[in-house]
Order: structure tokens, then sequence, then C-alpha cells
């Protein structure tokens, strides 16, 4: 039994815009002769502050729909708005433009850069993004001081752990204040007291108004998450989950990154 | 673009393994120096050569008395036409933009000894521009013929500095000792400064043994001429000279002008021409050498980007997640690649014009092949084409492997576990 309707139960539905958006996204691979249909039909809404867990066996789908999420990759057909945009058929640099600002990406090997310091490689978004020299200085320490490793700053990632890596990774995701946090297995390879760390770090960002999309196998992390979609076989056979808890209230962010509230990390 | 971006992320790239990274500058520089020193060793014969085939006299042509080939007048062909001493001022009145015309007497077999020293060799009588005109620049403390010595039918003698070392033998100035011609005793007023020559006529330069042309007329009682020599002011119109020359003198002797062979010339400038043509081809040729040795090692850093766009993938994958456009990818890549190759050159060139320096200091034999070969030069025009070679070699280097990392799929990239 399939449900194709991705509204979650008992959403604020049709006040807030959604951030994610996809209708009828299928994904076809050809390699050859040989077509493999990796997503037959996804309708997807994803709203601001929701935090989503993305689940299901490997061959479901999961990598894929995270990639169009992330628009590291294009659809086959169907279309799918970020943050009021629509996505496809955008030119490739338009495309790098928006993973830069919208998207920040957690991976499940951390994908820190070995010959860059802890700085740099949270750096590394801004600098992209065109941001001042003296502007990424200060996000840079208030990020690193937000995940709890600002003394590792000149550090390189071989000289941290896994669980240090990862929220490395999460300040790097965040530098541009993204629309969404992306996150592929994101505890996947890490220990449980690492796993819980990071954790930890995805609930307090959801509690100050972050979305965030995880795909993930950890039960652990799929309870935090207050919705889950379930996929298999291409398409989403489940979505439950209780409605998103209101963002606490803020000033929509302007212009440059700013921090999205500041506490104890 | 963005190039200030792009610069900037070329800083932060991948720290490279140093040893491959040594290996692939040393190729480049191995390409460079080779490069440099063909087209150096190139330039330095085609100088010493124009040197050498100059020596005998810059832009002049030598004229001799020849035989017409064609009936002129009532005239029969096979006429032997002279040139006499009063053809050179009439010439010099008639023809126009002459730089300089003299006219060469030559007595063979005559004997010139000093003390126990014996040889027997030519004697040319001429005038005072014949020094200018066939460069025969004599050694300090000396002089050639000058006017005076014309006009009072002085008895001195100007020698080739070969004649006048075997005369005098080494380590004595000749300058103001006295010499025998054929028993009579001359003045040595100069020795020639030894040339280093390679075109020649009637005797060799270095054996001559020069003498006024009215001492030679008085001693030896002739007043034809052997040859000519004459010089245009500029160069381009010789044949134009060439032609007035004989126009003026068929008219005097009566043949037709347009006879060649009555009067037949070398003109050292159509001569010249064709040499220099010859030696232009040899150093395109080792230049094209040059070239394709450091393009080999132009290969050489492409196959390291190539090894180092793999390597990269996943990074590469990273960075376009994070944002990053393709172009500044291929930038940084295309930067590294250069990067390798200015360095690799840059040591090329310097060994290149070490080498250069060091053989400038070393000191050549008078004559012979090592005297043409041992003087490599790297002219300002060799420098700017073997950078603009290095840069086509570095900018393709990169250029192919950086398309390649241009073409990665960050999907496919992250997905390399």
């Amino acid at each position: 039994m399939t449900a194709t309707t991705a509204r979650p139960a008992g959403t604020r539905g049709g006040g807030t815009a959604p951030v994610i958006e996809m209708r009828g996204i299928r994904k076809v691979y050809r390699s050859g002769r040989i077509a493999v249909e990796a997503l037959r039909g996804i309708d997807l809404d994803v709203h601001p502050g929701e935090f989503v867990a993305v689940v299901g066996p490997s061959g479901s789908g999961k990598s894929t729909l995270m990639n169009l999420v992330g628009c590291l990759d294009t659809p086959t057909a169907g279309t799918y708005r970020l943050d009021g945009e629509e996505v496809s058929g955008l030119t490739l640099d338009r495309l790098a433009d928006i993973r830069n600002r919208k998207i920040g990406f957690v991976f499940q090997g951390f994908h820190l850069l070995p010959h860059l310091a802890v700085y740099e490689n949270v750096e590394l978004p801004l600098v992209y993004g065109g941001v001042p020299a003296r502007r990424r200085r200060e996000r840079v320490m208030e990020l690193l001081e937000q995940v709890g490793l600002a003394d590792r700053a000149a550090h390189r990632p071989s000289e941290i752990s896994g669980g240090q890596a990862q929220r490395v990774a999460i300040a790097r995701a965040l530098a541009m204040d993204p629309a969404i946090i992306l996150a592929d297995e994101p505890t996947g390879n890490l220990d449980t007291a690492s796993g819980s760390d990071v954790m930890d770090l995805f609930s307090e960002l959801h509690r100050r108004g972050r979305t965030l999309v995880v795909v993930t196998h950890d039960p652990a992390l799929a309870r935090r998450a207050a919705r889950v979609v379930h996929l298999r076989d291409g398409r989403i056979v489940d979505d439950h989950g209780e409605p998103a808890p209101p963002p606490t209230p803020q000033e929509p962010p302007e212009g440059g990154p700013r921090i999205a509230g500041r506490g104890p990390s | 673009m963005r190039p200030l971006l792009v610069f900037r992320l070329f800083l932060r790239a991948s720290r490279v393994r140093r040893k491959r990274a040594a290996l692939t500058m040393a190729a480049i520089a191995w390409g460079t120096l080779s490069l440099l020193l063909l087209l150096a060793f190139g330039e330095g014969l085609r100088e010493r050569l124009v040197t050498a085939n100059d020596a005998m006299g810059r832009d002049i042509a030598i004229t001799w008395p020849g035989t017409t080939t064609r009936p002129f007048a009532g005239l029969p062909s096979g006429r032997f036409i002279p040139l006499r001493a009063a053809d050179v001022p009439l010439l010099r009145a008639r023809v126009r933009g002459l730089d300089g015309l003299v006219g060469e007497a030559i007595r063979w077999n005559v004997s010139l000894r000093v003390g126990r020293r014996v040889r027997n060799t030519a004697v040319i009588g001429t005038e005072p521009g014949y020094g200018r005109l066939r460069n025969h620049v004599p050694r300090p403390g000396g002089r050639f013929l000058d006017a005076a010595d014309m006009r009072e039918r002085r008895r001195v003698v100007f020698l080739g500095d070969a004649l006048a070392a075997d005369l005098f033998g080494e380590g004595v100035d000749p300058v103001g000792r006295r010499v025998l011609v054929d028993d009579v005793p001359y003045l040595v007023i100069g020795v020639m400064r030894h040339k280093f020559q390679i075109s020649n006529y009637a005797t060799p330069d270095e054996d001559h043994a020069v003498i006024p042309l009215s001492t030679w007329r008085a001693q030896f009682g002739s007043s034809d001429l052997n040859d000519l020599v004459l010089r245009p002011r500029d160069p381009a119109r010789m044949e134009a000279t060439l032609r007035g020359i004989r126009e003026v003198l068929a008219a005097k002797y009566r043949f037709d002008p347009g006879d060649e062979q009555a009067l037949p010339a070398w003109d050292t400038v159509k001569t010249g021409r064709v040499m220099r043509a010859i030696l232009y081809g040899v150093e395109v040729f080792l230049g094209l050498i040059g070239a394709l040795t450091l393009v080999v090692g132009g290969v050489g850093v492409a196959n390291i980007m190539y090894a180092v766009v793999r390597e990269r993938t996943r990074e590469i994958g990273v960075q376009m997640a994070l944002g990053a456009r393709r172009s500044w990818i291929v930038g940084v890549l295309v930067l590294e690649a250069a990067w390798y190759t200015l360095a690799g050159g840059g040591a090329g060139i310097a060994l290149a014009l070490g080498v250069v320096a060091v053989l400038e200091r070393v000191p050549l034999p008078e004559d012979g092949g090592l005297a043409l070969l041992g003087r490599p030069h790297v002219s300002p025009a060799v420098g700017i084409a073997a950078a603009a070679i290095l840069g086509a070699v570095g900018l393709l280097a990169g250029w192919f492997p950086a398309r390649r990392a241009a073409s990665i799929q960050p999907a496919d990239a992250l997905r390399t576990e």
C-alpha cells in the first residue's frame, strides 16, 4: 500500500510555504540498455522548522532522494521547488550557488578536506559565497563555539576524533545559514557516545527552528525526528509524525549569514 | 570567473606529493633547458656564420674582367674585356649610389723575405678605401694604406696576420720593420687583426701583402686591374649598382651591357641572403626539436594532473556540494599545472643561462668547427619564444585533465567510499 500524499498529519499546512516541495519526482538511471528506476513518483512537502527522518531498506532510493533534494543531481521527471524557487532547468552554476547558500550537507564520512585545518574547512562555504574576510572570521568562530570546538580551530581533521569531525561538518553546514540541513547517515561512522552527541546537536538545531532532513538507518536518530518518511522501492510508503513544533519566533534572516539563536552548546 | 577567488582556492589546494612534484618539474626543466640551448646554439651558429661571411667584406661585390659572349656593334663575341686603373675614377664619377669602389691589382709568386725566412705569395696593389671595404683592420700600433702613401708612391706594406707570423715569427711586432719584396725593401706599416673568415677569392686574407697601387705599378709595371671591389650605399640596390657599372664599362669597352659574362660579378648581398635564409631554417628546425622535448615534459605534467584529478575526485565532489562552481575547480587545476610548468621552466631557464655564461668565459679556438658552434647566444627573441612555449604547454597540460574534473558528478563522487 502506498501513500502518495505527503502532507504530514495535523500540520499547519497552508500557512507557511514549504521549503521543500516535490511533485511527481522520478529518477531513472540509464546504463547502456539497462534502465533502473530509483524513484517512481515522489510527492514530498517539508515545511520550515521540521525535523524529518527518511528511512527505508537499501535500494529504496533514499540516497537518490537525498541527492535530488540537495541539488546534487536532477530528476528525470517532476518538479522541485526549494525555498520557493523551481530548481529543475537551472544552470549548473546556479545550482552550485543554491547548494552554497540554501543547503548545508552533513555526510556519513564527514568529508572534511584533509589538508585544511578545522577553521579553513568551516570557512570554505563562506569563501565560495564571497563573504569578506573579517565577516568570515567572525562567523567561523561563532559556529565553532556553537558546536563546542573553538579550541580545535587550528587542528587538522586527522588530529580530531570522528565525533568531533562530524561536529565540524555540522558547523560547516551551518556556515551560510542555509534553508535546510541535509544529513546522510550522520551517525553511521560514529560510536554510540559520539553519535549521541551529534544527535543532541541536531535536536538543539531543531529546537532553534532549523529545518532538518536526515537519511538514516539509526532508529535512535529516527526517533528524535518529529516526522518519519518511509521509502521502499522508490516510493513513499509511509509518512507520519507529530506536527513540527512551531519555530521560536525570530526575525527572518536578511542578507548575510547570521546564527540562528545563541546559547550554550 | 573571479580570478582572485580561484587564486585563493589554488593556494588552499591539496599539498602535493613532493617526489612526484620534483620529478615532474625536473622533466619540464630538462625540456626547457633543451629548448633554450638548441635555440641558443642555433642563434650562435647563425651569428658566427654571418660574421665569418662578412669578414671578407660586408655587402660588397667583386667584379672581374671577363669575355663577351655576344657580338656587339660589329665586334665579335669572345673578346676579352680588361679592367684598367683609369676605370676606377670613371666609375666613381658616373655610377650613382656608391659607398666605395677600388681597383685591386694582384701579382702572383712574389718572394717576400725577412732575414732568412722567405714566403712566395701574392702582392696586392690597391687604394686606401680597400681596407674599409674588405675589413682589413690593423692591429693597434699599425695602420692601413692612406692617401699620402698613394700620392708619394711609398714603399709601404700591410701584412695579413698569418703572413706576418710566418715572416717575423710570433711575439715580434712587424710594424716599423722591413721586408724585401722581390728584393726591394718595404716598410711594414700595419698587420691585419685576425678575422674569423669563411669566404674568399684570389688569396686568403690572412696571407695578404697589400701595397699602394701607385707603388705596385711602379714596381711591376702594369696598369691592368685584376678586379674591382665595390659597395653600394644601400645594399638593397646592389643589382642596380652592378648594372650601372656594366653600362659605363660597356660604353667604354664596347660590349653589350646585358652581357653579364663580359664582366662577371660576385654579389655577396645575394649570397648572404641565401645563407641567412638557410640558417633561419636551421634555427627553426632546432627550435622544433627543443619544443618537442618540452612538450614531452608537458605530457608528464598532464599525466600528473590526471592522477591528481582521480585522487581528488571525492574532494572535488565535496567542494561542488559546498557550492564550488565547475569553472573554479578547472581554474585551480590549470593553475596547479601552470605552477609546475613555470617552476620547472624557471629552473631550466636558469640552468641554460648558466651554461651560456660559462661557455662565454671559455676561450674559443680561432678556427674550425668549435669556433662556429662554441658561442651560444640567448637573444630576447629566444627568451620570449621559450616563455611562450612554456606557457602554452603548462596551460594545455592543465586544461585537459581539468575538463575531466569539471565533468565529475558530485553525486557519484560522493558515493566513492
